[in-house]
């Protein structure tokens, strides 16, 4: 039954990537990433990560997707690329690599051929065990992250306030903000 | 019961779909949602391990690996809007001021 469900989900996320790559409108393919992002939630709830799956759905389907498609509808990118290529012989050679890429991943995936693991302790990541190692084990990259976080929005502000003035203008603004 | 190996495929497949998507797009925002997507795989991977070994501190990295995943994606994103107010074009192969 877990194989099933399994299977499933996963033919449902490689078809969500796989149509992200192919679609020629941006949009689409920011829902085929949300399509591919919720089966991965689910394959993290098969994998006993309840905490995980809440998070995944939060803060990737719930942000990022949507921080991606403000920025799409924003700058109008969701044409469709224009069809003259630099250079011919780039996007086989990209397939080709990537294909080869794949080999050399599932022969390492496929080595060692190992038995489903049987889960000693169903609850070995609930979320109280991962409040109980996030916050004595792991506390210093939990305050680290935090200001990775600060980092990142003041970057975001200064990229905004840095690009698009022009040089006249820009002290005049500056000077009657306070 | 899954087979954890078949879990560590479909993350490698779903590696491979991210960095075709990188070589073959050229609209800068489906090159960066290709980059989420290998992120992800590497995530799941990841998962894998902490079920297959029993220990948190695979989910643990996960966890951070999606924090620096949502801050990657703001700067990214406000550089973005940044060069496209100059070049007007999210094409990357339009942006090509430093080429030698």
């Amino acid at each position: 039954m877990e194989l099933v469900i399994f299977l499933i989900t996963a033919v449902v996320a490689i078809a969500g990537a796989v149509a992200m790559l192919l679609s020629p409108n941006a949009i689409h393919s920011a829902i085929f990433l949300l399509i591919n992002f919720v089966a991965i939630s689910v394959l993290y709830v098969l994998l006993y990560a309840p905490f995980l799956f809440v998070i995944q759905l939060i803060v990737y389907a719930g942000a990022i997707i949507v921080l991606f498609l403000f920025v799409v509808m924003l700058l109008g990118a969701e044409r469709a690329e224009d069809t003259r290529e630099r250079f011919a012989w780039q996007r086989p050679l990209g397939v080709s690599l990537a294909a080869i890429l794949l080999g050399l991943l599932g022969y390492l995936a496929l080595r060692n051929p190992s038995a489903g693991a049987t889960v000693a302790d169903q609850h070995f990541a609930a979320p109280e065990r991962i409040a109980e190692a996030l916050f004595t084990t792991y506390l210093l990259p939990f305050e680290i992250t935090a200001f990775l976080l600060l980092a990142a929005i003041v970057g975001v502000v200064v990229l905004h306030m840095a690009g698009g003035r022009e040089p006249g203008t820009e002290n005049r603004e500056l000077r009657t903000r306070n | 019961m899954v087979p954890t190996s078949y879990y560590i495929l479909l993350s490698a497949l779903l590696f491979t779909l991210g960095v075709a998507g990188v070589l073959i797009r050229r609209n800068a925002l489906v090159l960066f949602m290709s980059v989420e997507l290998m992120l992800n795989s590497a995530n799941l991977a990841l998962v894998t391990f902490a079920m297959a070994r029993q220990d948190i501190a695979g989910q643990i990295v996960v966890f951070f690996v999606i924090v620096v995943a949502a801050a990657e994606v703001a700067v990214g994103l406000a550089l973005l809007v940044a060069i496209f107010r100059t070049k007007q074009t999210t094409d990357v192969d339009e942006i090509h001021s430093l080429k030698g």
